[in-house]
Order: C-alpha cells, then sequence, then structure tokens
C-alpha cells in the first residue's frame, strides 16, 4: 500500500471570531496526482492549505504529509511541501534572485546548490533576465512565477499552489499549465486551488469539491464528469438557418442566423442530432460546449449542498 | 534539520538581515552618526565646557560613553522591530514560517541582526567620538560584555513589538514614548547623584541607567550604581524576553492565523 502523498483526517477550524472555517474535512492525495480543491470564496481552500504549512494553527484534526504527522515533526514535514500562496508574499525591495536564493538557505540548501537551484528554477520560469531587479518591478504574472521559482527551489515532494493563475493572462496561463504539466510528469505532488475551473478539468486527475468548511465531493475529475446528466452544446452552420432545426427529442434555441444550441441528456447521443441535420441538409462547421461541463457541475453541486445546509438549519 | 542545515539557515537570515541594514545605510547608519556628532558639538564643545567636571571626568568624557549606550539601544531595537514588522507587512514571514527553520535559529537571527546593527553603530559613534576626547577603557571584559548585552536585550525587545504590533504606528510608539524617555532619564546626561535623594531612587527603577553606567564604569571607571547587579539585570531580562519570543513565534496568533 502507498503512502498517501497528503493525508487529512476530521479537520476542524475555528478562528478567534468564533467562524469555523473547517468543520471535519477529510482529504487522500495519491503521490503522483494532479489533484484539485474547489470551492466558493470563503469554502475552507486557503484554510485548509494554510493548515498544511502551518501559517494557520488547527484547531483539531490530523495532518499527515508523506505519512509524517506534522503535530509530530512539522519541520520534517515541511521539507516535503512547496507552497505558491494566493496573495504576494516577498519582499517587494529584494532581488528576484535574492529572494529564491534566500529560501533555499531556509531549507538548508549549501550556498552552491542554493545557487545553482536558484539559476535552474528562474531560468525554467523566464525569470533569469530578471534576476537583478527588485521584486516590485516585476509584472503579475512575473510575481507568480517568481513565487513558483521560490517554492520549487528545494525541490519539493509535494507542490501546494493556491490559485496560481488568478489575474494572470491566457498565454501566460497556458505556459503555467505546460510547465506544471511537466513538473508533475517528473513524479511532483500537485495540488491546486483554483477559480478557474477549465484549469482543473484540463490539469487533474483528481478533484475534491469543498463548501462552507466541508469536502462534498471526492473523486476522479473523469468520473466528476460522468455525473454531469445533461449538456448544451452549440452547432455552428454552414448555411443560414431561419428557425431552430427541428429534432424530435431534443430541446433547444436559435442563437443566431448560423448557429444554434441543442440540449443533451445524459442518455442522448449526438449521432441522432447529426443524423437529423444531415437529412435536412444543414451542414455543421463547428461545435462547442456551452459552458465548462465542470463549471455546470460545480454549480449545480454548490447549489444543491446550500440547500441541503438551509434545510437542515430548518429542521433545527 | 541537521546541525549544517541549521547553521546555513542561520546565516541566511544573518546576512539577509545585514545586507537589509547596509543597503539602506542613509536611513540606519548615517542618521545616527550624524545626529550624536550633533550632540557631541553642543553638549560636549559648547556647553560641556560651561558645565564644568562630572564625576571626576570633563562633561564630554562624561557624556560618550552614555550616547554611545544611547545609539546601541536605539539602533538595535529599530533594526529588529522594523525589519521584523516589515515581514509580517509583506507576509514575507511566511517564507520562513513555511520552512523547517527552528524558531529558536529564526529568533537569534533577527537578534544578531540587531546586535551587528547596534554595534555598527556603536562604532560609528565611537570613532567619531575620538575627534572630540581620548577615549579610556578601564575595564575591556565589562565594556564589551554590556554592551553586547545590551544590544541582545534591545534586539529581543524590539522583536517583541514588531509581534504585536499592527501598524506603523505601533512600532514607533514604544520607541518614542518609552525608550526615549527612559534613555534620556538614563543617566546619558548626567550622574544621578546630583538628583535629589527621591529621584534617584525613582531612577533606579530604571533599566537602562543600569546598562549606561555600567558601560561607563567599563570605560571611565566610575558608576552609580552596582556593576554586579546590572549583569545579573540585564541578563536575567535577556533569558526572559529570549523565552517570551521563543513563545510568541510558536503561538503567536498574530503570526499564524
Amino acid at each position: 500500500m502507498t503512502t498517501a502523498a497528503l493525508s487529512i483526517r476530521n479537520l476542524h477550524k475555528q478562528y478567534d471570531n468564533g467562524f469555523k472555517a473547517l468543520k471535519g474535512v477529510d482529504l487522500e492525495v495519491q503521490p503522483g496526482d494532479f489533484f484539485a480543491l474547489l470551492g466558493p470564496n470563503g469554502a475552507g481552500k486557503s484554510t485548509t492549505i494554510s493548515v498544511i504549512c502551518s501559517l494557520v494553527q488547527k484547531t483539531s484534526g490530523d495532518v499527515r504529509i508523506f505519512d509524517i504527522d506534522i503535530d509530530q515533526n512539522f519541520s520534517l514535514a515541511k521539507r516535503e511541501i512547496g507552497v505558491v500562496p494566493q496573495e504576494f508574499n516577498f519582499n517587494q525591495f529584494e532581488k528576484v534572485f535574492d529572494i529564491v536564493r534566500t529560501q533555499a538557505g531556509y531549507f538548508g540548501l549549501p550556498a552552491s546548490l542554493a545557487e545553482e537551484r536558484t539559476e535552474k528554477y528562474l531560468k525554467q520560469l523566464g525569470l533569469w533576465d530578471k534576476r537583478d531587479q527588485a521584486s516590485r518591478m516585476l509584472s503579475g504574472g512575473m510575481k507568480r512565477r517568481l513565487m513558483i521559482a521560490r517554492a520549487l527551489v528545494h525541490e519539493p515532494k509535494l507542490l501546494i499552489l493556491d490559485e496560481p493563475t488568478a489575474g494572470v493572462d491566457i498565454e501566460l496561463r497556458r505556459s503555467m499549465w505546460q510547465f506544471l504539466k511537466e513538473i508533475n510528469a517528473r513524479g511532483t505532488t500537485i495540488i491546486l486551488t483554483t477559480h478557474y475551473l477549465e484549469e482543473a478539468e484540463s490539469l487533474c486527475r483528481n478533484v475534491a469539491i469543498i463548501d462552507r468548511g466541508k469536502i462534498v465531493q471526492n473523486t476522479s475529475t473523469r468520473e466528476l464528469l460522468r455525473k454531469l446528466s445533461r449538456e448544451v452544446f452549440i452547432f455552428d452552420t454552414k448555411e443560414e438557418i431561419d428557425d431552430l432545426p427541428s429534432i424530435a427529442g431534443y430541446s433547444g434555441q436559435l442563437i443566431d442566423s448560423h448557429s444554434f444550441e441543442v440540449e443533451v441528456e445524459k442518455n442522448q447521443s449526438l449521432n441522432e442530432i447529426f443524423t437529423t441535420l444531415t437529412e435536412q441538409n444543414i451542414h455543421v462547421v463547428s461545435m462547442r460546449n456551452k459552458a465548462n461541463r465542470l463549471e455546470e457541475l460545480f454549480v449545480s453541486m454548490v447549489e444543491s449542498h446550500g440547500n441541503e445546509s438551509v434545510g437542515e438549519k430548518g429542521k433545527s | 534539520m541537521s546541525f549544517q542545515e541549521q547553521r546555513i539557515a542561520f546565516t541566511t537570515i544573518v546576512v539577509k538581515e545585514v545586507r537589509r541594514f547596509t543597503r539602506i545605510w542613509l536611513q540606519t547608519l548615517l542618521p545616527p552618526a550624524i545626529t550624536i556628532a550633533l550632540y557631541f558639538v553642543i553638549f560636549g564643545t559648547l556647553i560641556g565646557p560651561r558645565i564644568g567636571e562630572m564625576s571626576g571626568f570633563s562633561y564630554i568624557e562624561f557624556v560618550v560613553p552614555g550616547l554611545i549606550m544611547m545609539s546601541v539601544i536605539t539602533n538595535s531595537y529599530s533594526n529588529v522591530v522594523s525589519s521584523f514588522y516589515g515581514t509580517k507587512f509583506q507576509r514575507s514571514v511566511e517564507e520562513l514560517l513555511v520552512s523547517p527553520v527552528p524558531n529558536y535559529i529564526i529568533l537569534t537571527g533577527y537578534v544578531v541582526g540587531g546586535v551587528a546593527r547596534g554595534l555598527a553603530v556603536g562604532l560609528i559613534v565611537t570613532c567619531l567620538s575620538l575627534f572630540f576626547t581620548d577615549l579610556q577603557v578601564s575595564h575591556v571584559v565589562i565594556t564589551v560584555a554590556i554592551v553586547f548585552l545590551t544590544a541582545v536585550l534591545f534586539s529581543l525587545a524590539g522583536f517583541i513589538n514588531a509581534v504585536y504590533a499592527n501598524s506603523f504606528d505601533d512600532i514607533s510608539i514604544v520607541p518614542t514614548f518609552v525608550l526615549t524617555p527612559l534613555t534620556y532619564l538614563g543617566g546619558v546626561f548626567y550622574s544621578i547623584s546630583m538628583l535629589p535623594e527621591f529621584w534617584q531612587g525613582v531612577s533606579q527603577a530604571n533599566p537602562i541607567l543600569y546598562m549606561v553606567n555600567t558601560f561607563r564604569y567599563g570605560l571611565l571607571g566610575v558608576s552609580d550604581i552596582n556593576v554586579a547587579w546590572a549583569f545579573t539585570m540585564v541578563i536575567g531580562f535577556c533569558i526572559l524576553l529570549y523565552s517570551y519570543s521563543l513563545y510568541l513565534l510558536g503561538h503567536a496568533k498574530k503570526l499564524r492565523n
């Protein structure tokens, strides 16, 4: 049996103002996984991450990193973790090189190795040319990459990223995805929280959804998407169309003179749609999902959990 | 962490701290040198001769040890309070908190940074004083020990202030309203034997009096207080503040919530 990269059991966190951020979180992430922790604002994602890397003290529960209990040997557990927080948390007046080099020193890396690794990760993240600049001079995307370089400099086995691509433009986001995929392919377990569900869908093999301090779903991305009972597809046509094509058993609506959308239930087939359209001499030039599939599922799950919570409150 | 890794982490913190105050030397090293030089000119050269002797020494000779000590106290305190509060404010303290560096290494690293600045400014001021008077050192070990312990003590005090501070106002309140009055009334400019008996008693409740007088004893060989008692008190406070700082680093909700 393999040791989990991260194992959380019955984790609770209550802040001084009485707010219960975590209400018994259970979570397990396997080594080598690319794992997404999803949830709306205030759901408990950042608190969970902060407890794992000791920025917040838990109220109760067990957290193990590669089977190292953080209550028993947090120092050892921390060596296995690299963390990229949501907010920029480096000295704005320090040089880019110094920030990464200093972090290597905090992890006890000898000077030559620390400098070698600093160069390696600044180059991999396209920041080597900026190494002598004060960090405040970097763009938002560069600052995010700087935090990733800093988190990787001690080569952790578990990399935790809290909304790493927030505020990053599409091109840079794609290049960061590629970089993270490569890091993961080399064996680093990655956990990320994100608001971009497209990011989770394209990167992560497993997903947990947290809402109001509880995990409401924890499964593989593929399995989760399988639960989607209905999808809406948009069809773009070659010919101009005046009305929604009639397709028996399917509902939909006309969007404009060259496109329409159709709702497809889980037990229905797209072949039927294409057959009917061909019979009507309508040629489809492209087809796409109306919304991100995971996003639809996420919204429905969080909404249903919200309703349950309200129901529970009503009973008490 | 192994001993070797702890040594590397400690050196990293100290180098970072020393680099910080030397990088901004115009804010950290030059102003105290100018301020104290002005004290030398005004109190030593212009007003001093009219005051006459104090405890058997010319006024400039009497006031130099106090002014050196004042610069050590102020700078060791302000280095740690501004540096550590700065890391809290910018959240770069998280770099340390997520790393495996033991808390005692973090604390000692910051204290050594504060001591380095305190001693650097003390040395600059001492060199400047040589333009105004000849310095004698009566007890080398006592002189070095008290200046070092004082720098440690006020670095620790600065660290505690930084942990509790919620704003930049909070890091200037203690130096302005506590440290400066205690220093000025701590026998820097006068011997407490000049005070009425009641105020002599009150002055003895001021811990800075003991440090200034012990340092003066080290240089000039005269003191208003018992030197052994002064060392006991300073070492005791160092142990107390170090223990409390360590507790705060491990448990303070202002750092880990």
